[in-house]
């Protein structure tokens, strides 16, 4: 946890987002619509929120962990990482490409520092941040449990096993965020499967639901906090983080076509002309 | 023929029971996941034992994989328990990449696995599930014969770093391995030494197979038998070594002929020493309603059918020696 400023952290989120875009396009795929709009809550997670230490070990005792659910978006996971100093970024190149430890959808596999689970098959992180938080529980270990799903992600089956279960046994050292875009491969979520009311569902599993503007870094760092300070109280903490996917990028704003294509050289450009180089590409 | 007897038959089920409580005991850092199947899974006395330790999930499979895998991040190791069919098919895209990919050390434990389930039918019999198990890269996948060979490999896998199978059943059985075997995860077990034909036997069929020795020793073949209780990785050595001699196989297991025990040693085989073998197994097909006894016969997976088998390979052994 470092005190740096909302100005700080906004900086360091420009980096990210150049990141982002370069690595896509460096090995043309990946997922560049929801990275982007996850970028300000990444950000504000690993330099502001979690309690942690970047000489990475698996356990994570004593430590806060964050599990990436919707695997996807590993540019921003990866940049993050790096950034916050997990590993060089100059390994950021390589991501996607053969003999690397930045897969495509991240992995343990590799042995890359700060992943603690494979994810990229939807549904199955939320049950995996149980797990972990029950574990801290039954060490008496007082971190805390972060995870990060998609929207479309919730169209998963699993996703309600598991919050109906960490309801019913009370497992308040979790807090898990949904990046609500709206948005989803083949279309509007609302067109693909609609996700109803997330608010009244979310507290008719049980969970103590909170709401935030995902792209306004005074709000995350705020509303994160607030998840903290409700933890430890008997119920699950649920954030609706509102994001727009593309955010930053503006031909890649309010539109699923940026969920998993990579930009071409000139598109490249202009996207870069609108993320101020800030703490150096890599 | 070397004699074994038994005085007791008990279900490997509740051998599973056992060896968790033991190595419950002897480990604090092992915990206990069930998906609304305690009684059928013998976790009562686990769950009385350790309470904290033990994690009710509820009718969700999918969840509980999840859960264990993340509850190994901290130094847990989670037993899952719940019926085959549960803990494999319905869950496999969970455990490939939470448990396999992700090397996690989690014993997926599962009973009433292939046909001896019986009554409720092939909708609960898995007959599949050693073959989706044994693909997934690092995982082990045991299939232990009897009460007192289910404990022991229960309380071997604890000591086990990674991802296990754990295949067990619902059947009283004949106890006829002994109380405080020593498990040792990937080596074959020689039930009887032998010279016309190497029976390679797995799970429930392992009793089957001495019952056959036993016939067909009376009719002057003297049959070498092995107990594969795991399945992967396999004892290759033991295989090899053992068809040098006999010349013949015959594989036996409550199990698929597609993917299973059966098609491990084939390929062992065709890269070393191809050999005339013959499948005891489930015939590609789905099981149905009856007793376990019934199906067995039914299905072909009995002793008899395993005499029938190994006088079949014996005569593909002697006209491939005629032909050579």
């Amino acid at each position: 946890m470092m005190n740096l400023s909302i100005e700080e952290l906004n900086k360091i989120t420009s980096q990210v987002r150049r990141d982002v875009v370069r690595m896509v396009h460096g090995c043309q795929s990946g997922h560049p619509g929801g990275s982007l709009g996850c970028t300000d809550f990444l950000v504000a997670l690993y330099f502001y929120v979690l309690k942690h230490h970047t000489t990475f070990n698996m356990d994570g005792k004593n430590e806060d962990l964050f599990f990436l659910s919707n695997g996807h978006i590993s540019p921003v996971w990866y940049s993050v990482l790096a950034r916050s100093g997990y590993f060089d970024k100059s390994e950021l190149a390589t991501f996607r490409k053969l003999n690397s430890r930045l897969q495509g959808h991240p992995t343990t596999h590799e042995h890359l520092p700060g992943v603690r689970i494979a994810s990229g098959s939807l549904g199955q992180g939320m049950s995996v941040a149980i797990g972990a938080a029950l574990t801290k529980k039954l060490n008496q270990d007082d971190g805390l449990v972060f995870s990060l799903h998609g929207d479309g992600e919730l169209q998963e089956g699993q996703i309600w096993e598991a919050a109906m279960y960490a309801s019913h046994n009370k497992v308040d050292n979790l807090i898990s965020t949904i990046d609500v875009n709206g948005q989803q491969i083949d279309g509007p979520t609302e067109d693909v499967l609609s996700l109803g009311n997330l608010h009244a569902k979310w507290e008719a599993f049980g969970w103590d639901v909170l709401t935030m503007n995902g792209n306004d870094m005074a709000d995350v760092v705020r509303v994160l906090e607030l998840a903290r300070s409700k933890t430890n109280k008997g119920k699950p903490i649920l954030i609706l983080m509102e994001t727009i996917m593309g955010n930053g990028v503006d031909f890649m704003m309010h539109t699923h076509k940026w969920h998993g294509s990579a930009p071409n050289d000139e598109q490249l450009a202009t996207a870069l002309a609108q993320l101020q180089e800030t703490i150096g590409d890599y | 023929m070397k004699k074994y007897t038994y005085t007791e038959k008990k279900d490997t089920r509740s051998g599973f029971g056992a060896g968790l409580l033991e190595a419950a005991k002897k480990n604090e850092h092992i915990v206990g996941l069930c998906a609304d199947l305690i009684g059928s899974l013998k976790m009562d006395a686990f769950k009385k034992e350790f309470p904290e330790r033990f994690f009710q999930i509820g009718i969700a499979e999918a969840n509980m994989i999840g859960i264990a895998a993340g509850m190994t991040i901290g130094g847990k190791i989670p037993f899952t328990g719940t019926f085959a069919n549960f803990s494999t098919g319905r869950v496999y895209d969970q455990i490939r990449q939470s448990i396999a990919y992700s090397n996690k050390n989690v014993k997926i434990c599962a009973s009433h696995a292939g046909l001896t389930l019986g009554e409720d039918g092939a909708t609960h019999q898995i007959l599949e599930d050693i073959g989706l198990m044994k693909m997934l890269p690092g995982m082990t996948v045991i299939n232990p014969c009897d009460y007192n060979q289910t404990k022991a490999a229960t309380m071997a896998i604890a000591e086990h770093v990674g991802p296990v199978y754990l295949r067990f059943g619902r059947p009283v059985v004949p106890i006829f391995t002994s109380a405080n075997q020593k498990f040792e995860i990937g080596k074959a077990w020689i039930i009887n030494e032998g010279t016309d034909v190497s029976i390679f036997a797995t799970g429930h069929l392992v009793w089957e197979a001495i019952e056959a020795g036993e016939k067909l020793a009376e009719m002057g073949i003297n049959a070498e038998i092995i107990n594969i209780h795991t399945i992967k990785p396999l004892d290759e050595k033991a295989i090899l070594q053992s068809v040098a001699k006999t010349g013949c196989v015959v594989t036996a297991e409550e199990h698929n002929r597609l993917g299973g025990l059966g098609d491990s040693v084939a390929q062992v085989l065709a890269r070393n020493n191809p050999s005339p073998q013959e499948y005891v197994a489930v015939n590609d097909s789905f099981g149905e309603s009856g007793t376990p006894e019934e199906l067995m016969r039914k299905y072909g997976l009995d002793s008899d059918h395993i005499v029938t088998a190994v006088q079949h390979v014996m005569r593909r052994k002697k006209e491939k020696v005629v032909l050579s």
